[in-house]
């Protein structure tokens, strides 16, 4: 046998590729890749662009101007008959706009005569000032007689205005805000009389027809009152549905029926939910509408099943061997659930329940239904007395048109969000700390 | 007696009665025979045979208290005539109770000397401040009173009764403690009930929202007939001021249902290309570290509230694509501030996540020995999954995608603001038009008189759209279940 040269050998050896498409497959590879980038960066962007956007309209909320002006209690403008020692209705209709106005014009200097400008004077100022003064006078009388510096409240346009909000570049026809009180506003800020201040407003007041002088304290007190309704009432009656149903109820057809119910339950509309509101708690008992207990009864069906659901599965991942153990020492069957696998499948069944609340903290629209769309201005004492949510009080502002309503809508939101952070941040940090992997 | 203190006493003997019980049953334990249940058991069990019996009992008595009272009232009101001056008999029975609730408020002195006429009497109530309705008659000053003396009587006889009854069941249960008393085995009877009870509610609460809009659906189909709502083809509500019967107007379903349709649509088709790649990379090529920033911040859309986006929608996204058609076209916009098209983008941008989180669950059941094998025999990464993944995963995620159409069916917030009022039929998705959702906040805020057919299409428009998502999550959860492949 003649020997066969290397090269010729490993030639023959090696076949021509065969084109299976190589470049293309890998360039469809890379393409496929960068649909998947975009697409994470599609979610991404928006929600980097729904929270900038929020943000940047909303953070300016959170300042209010004020004017500070030196206000004489002036007994001839608030009790010129001396009556109040016997009338107290004198302390409480008496004209304080008036004194307000007089220390403006003191102090930006008009004549008292000039009908037009005191009509733009009178348009500078808010119309709480006239509350703000009367408390005044009320927590303490022997004021009257003396002078006093007073924070008032600038009215919203003019709060607008020094917030940079309205644009100066349109004629004044159009504006809000005239010349001449853009010239006033200039003056007093050259004072240093006209500042802004942290909106301590924003969080005590209730609802207001004017922005200045509204705020969200209602809505957190009644969205306060429905979690702790939501908690006391959805958190006992989940929890023991789920005990029952995982560890009691015979498996058959009936509890196959319930699971099939309640997974159901979890994905029915929001609104629905606010319709059986409606119809059973309002129209059939004669609950009171508006009244944060019904709206807390409302979100305990929405939150129940979420609960159950979440219960389940924490109640499931206890190992049998814990079960078995505890009913081999003796334990009867309740025992055993109460003492040993509930204490277990706590940390699970508690994330559950956060993450439940959160969300019935951000719901509007079974809300609506039910009445509590309401112009409440006074804090709720009880949960039978009218009150308000606060996404339903994002969404009354949403249909105001003033910039001022606009700008504390989504200061609102800014405070929703951040408590839903802070819930959710909580549930993901109670999880990761106490799971256990068995 | 007022219930509430009642209710504090009765507790307050359960209570005492606990305490005594765990004691003698701990007394009792002298070594000599084995306990049956531990002393708390016996002390729980008197808790639960003083309190429980007798909070029904009260439960009872007060409804029933309630109803006899406006039976009473009834029965001593005087004979309707022509001229009777108060509108209703309705009317008649609650302005006595107010008047009732109100006399409440005086001091003994005050109401021995009670006037005759409501014009002297209503001054002394104001004072109270008490504030009645001016057309409360004269007739009705001593049936209130007598009202008020019949329930103190009532009330107090119930609260006789209820402490009798929680006294006796306490004694009963302490009269039963012995060694072998089986005590443990009672409470968790008693226990295993209080959990039986807490799963009906679960149930009740579906059969409450079915019955409940059934009911006033009925109601409205007696007015308006089945053909002309299901198929009509006008959404004309026309609310007529209340008691005037003015026209009715026209109630058709069709444009609601195409609005919610195609919003939905719209909505997917932005939701699920991109929710779909988002699970799909984050399942198969993204790092650990892209992952863990990635999950969370999907998540976070997850968590934000509807009514958040619909003011996206509404503040920032509508004004932005109608300029930007302006733009476009040089002079008036295409796109209307309120379009399918914003709406249905911003639902969309809303179901990303839980496209996106339903996949992912889908797409990591799928077997590595299925995607190994397919690596094995030479296959790209993106063939693997076009080829192999999606097709063992496609029964999943058509499920998946069923249950995010019925979410998008059902939401509210963001097509309240960011969709239309106006019912009308198009194809244009930049023009605007109404869901059935918007139209049930429509109809039910405002002034409401609650059996006109405009505030009972509500309750028909609820039970249309529970039927159309229950039965989409049900094809969902059947095609998963009968397509699904069993791996192991």
């Amino acid at each position: 046998m003649t020997d066969i040269p290397m090269d010729t050998m490993v030639r023959a050896a090696a076949h021509p590729r065969r084109d299976i498409g190589l470049k293309a497959r890998y360039a469809a590879e890379r393409r496929f890749r960068i649909y998947g980038v975009l697409a994470i960066s599609v979610g991404l962007a928006f929600l980097a662009i729904m929270l900038i956007t929020i943000v940047t309209k909303g953070y300016t909320a959170f300042w209010q101007t004020t004017v500070s002006l030196p206000i004489s209690f002036d007994e001839k403008v608030i009790d010129p008959s001396n009556k109040r020692a016997t009338d107290p209705n004198v302390l409480i209709k008496a004209n304080y706009p008036k004194l307000a106005e007089n220390a403006l014009i003191a102090k930006l200097g008009i004549n008292p005569d000039d009908k037009p400008a005191i009509k733009q004077l009178k348009a500078f100022l808010s119309e709480g000032a006239r509350v703000q003064l009367r408390d005044i006078v009320a927590a303490d009388p022997s004021v009257i007689g003396t002078t006093r510096n007073v924070n008032v409240l600038a009215a919203a346009n003019l709060d607008s205005a020094f917030k940079g909000q309205i644009d100066l570049s349109v004629e004044e026809a159009r504006r809000k805000v005239s010349d001449q009180q853009i010239a006033w506003m200039n003056k007093l800020k050259a004072d240093g009389v006209m500042a802004e201040h942290f909106n301590t407003g924003l969080f005590s007041y209730g609802a207001s027809s004017r922005p200045e002088t509204s705020g969200m304290g209602v809505a957190i007190i009644g969205s306060f009152y429905m979690m702790v309704i939501v908690l006391l009432l959805a958190l006992p009656i989940g929890v023991a549905a789920s005990i029952y149903l995982e560890e009691f109820a015979k498996k058959n057809r009936f509890t196959d029926l319930i699971e099939v119910n309640i997974n159901n339950l979890a994905a029915v509309p929001s609104i629905v939910f606010g319709l059986l509101g409606l119809a059973v708690f309002i129209n059939f008992l004669g609950m009171p509408r508006s009244a944060a207990f019904v709206g807390g009864l409302v979100l305990t069906l929405m939150t129940l099943p979420t609960i159950i659901i979440a219960t389940r599965a924490a109640l499931a991942a206890v190992p049998p061997s814990i079960r078995a153990a505890a009913l081999g020492l003796g334990a009867s069957k309740m025992q055993m659930v109460f003492q040993h696998i509930l204490p277990l499948a706590a940390p699970g069944i508690l994330t559950g329940t956060i993450i439940g609340l959160a969300r019935a903290l951000g719901e509007t629209a079974p809300l609506l239904l039910i009445g509590m769309v309401a112009f409440v201005a006074d804090y709720p004492k009880t949960p039978f007395d009218p009150a308000t949510a606060l996404p339903v009080q994002i969404y009354m502002w949403a249909n105001e048109a003033e910039r001022a309503f606009v700008e504390r809508m989504s200061g609102a939101i800014i405070i929703l969000l951040v408590f839903l952070m802070a819930m959710n941040i909580t549930a993901i940090v109670l999880r990761r700390r106490f799971e256990r992997r068995w | 007696m007022s219930s509430l203190l009642v209710l504090a006493i009765v507790v307050a003997i359960g209570l005492v009665a606990f305490f005594v019980g765990r004691q003698r049953a701990s007394a009792q334990d002298n070594g000599s025979v084995k306990p049956h249940s531990r002393a708390h058991y016996h002390g729980w069990w008197a808790f639960l045979l003083a309190v429980l019996p007798a909070l029904l009992l009260l439960a009872v008595w007060t409804i029933g208290s309630s109803v006899y009272l406006d039976r009473h009232i009834h029965a001593a009101l005087p004979e309707r005539t022509a001229d009777t001056k108060v509108a209703s008999e309705a009317l008649d029975v609650s302005l006595v109770k107010s008047l009732a609730k109100g006399l409440r408020k005086l001091d003994a002195t005050t109401l021995a000397a009670l006037p005759a006429t409501f014009a002297e009497l209503q001054p002394l109530l104001a004072a109270k401040g008490v504030a009645l309705a001016t057309d409360t008659q004269d007739y009705m000053i001593p049936i209130a009173v007598e009202a008020n003396a019949v329930q103190n009587r009532l009330g107090l006889f119930g609260a006789i009764i209820t402490f009798a009854l929680s006294i006796g069941g306490a004694f009963y249960a302490l009269r039963q403690i012995a060694p072998r008393a089986r005590a443990r085995n009672n409470v968790e009877r008693l226990m295993l009930w209080g959990l039986l009870a807490a799963s009906t509610i679960a149930i009740l609460t579906t059969v409450g929202i079915v019955l409940s809009m059934l009911f006033q659906t009925i109601t409205f189909f007696e007015s308006v007939s089945p053909m002309s709502f299901f198929f009509g083809t006008v959404w004309d509500p026309r609310f007529s001021a209340a008691g005037s019967g003015g026209s009715q107007g026209q109630f058709g379903l069709i444009p609601l249902l195409a609005g919610t349709l195609y919003i939905a649509a719209v909505a997917l088709v932005v939701a699920v290309p991109v929710g779909l790649m988002s699970a799909v990379y984050m399942s198969e090529y993204a790092s650990r570290s892209v992952r863990s920033v990635v999950k969370p911040a999907l998540e976070l859309l997850a968590g934000i509230p509807t009514i958040v986006y619909g003011i996206f929608a509404v503040v920032t996204l509508g004004p932005f694509l109608r300029d930007l058609s302006a733009a476009l076209t040089g002079g008036s916009p295409f796109i209307q501030g309120q379009s399918i098209f914003t709406a249905g983008l911003v639902m969309g941008v809303m179901l990303i996540p839980v496209v996106s989180s339903l996949s992912d669950d889908i797409i990591t059941a799928v077997p590595r020995a299925m995607r190994d094998g397919s690596l094995g025999l030479g296959a790209t990464r993106s063939e693997t999954i076009k080829r192999v993944i999606l097709p063992a995963a496609l029964p999943g995620i058509v499920g998946a995608i069923l249950l995010t159409a019925s979410r998008a069916i059902g939401e509210t917030m963001i097509v309240v603001l960011a969709a239309g009022v106006a019912a009308n039929l198009t194809i244009n998705p930049f023009e605007a038009m109404t869901t059935i959702t918007v139209k049930i906040v429509n109809q039910l805020t405002g002034d409401l008189e609650f059996n006109s057919p405009q505030t009972l299409v509500a309750f028909a428009l609820g039970l249309t759209l529970f039927a159309l998502t229950l039965v989409m999550n049900i094809v969902a959860l059947y095609i998963v279940r009968k397509y699904r492949e069993q791996y192991e």
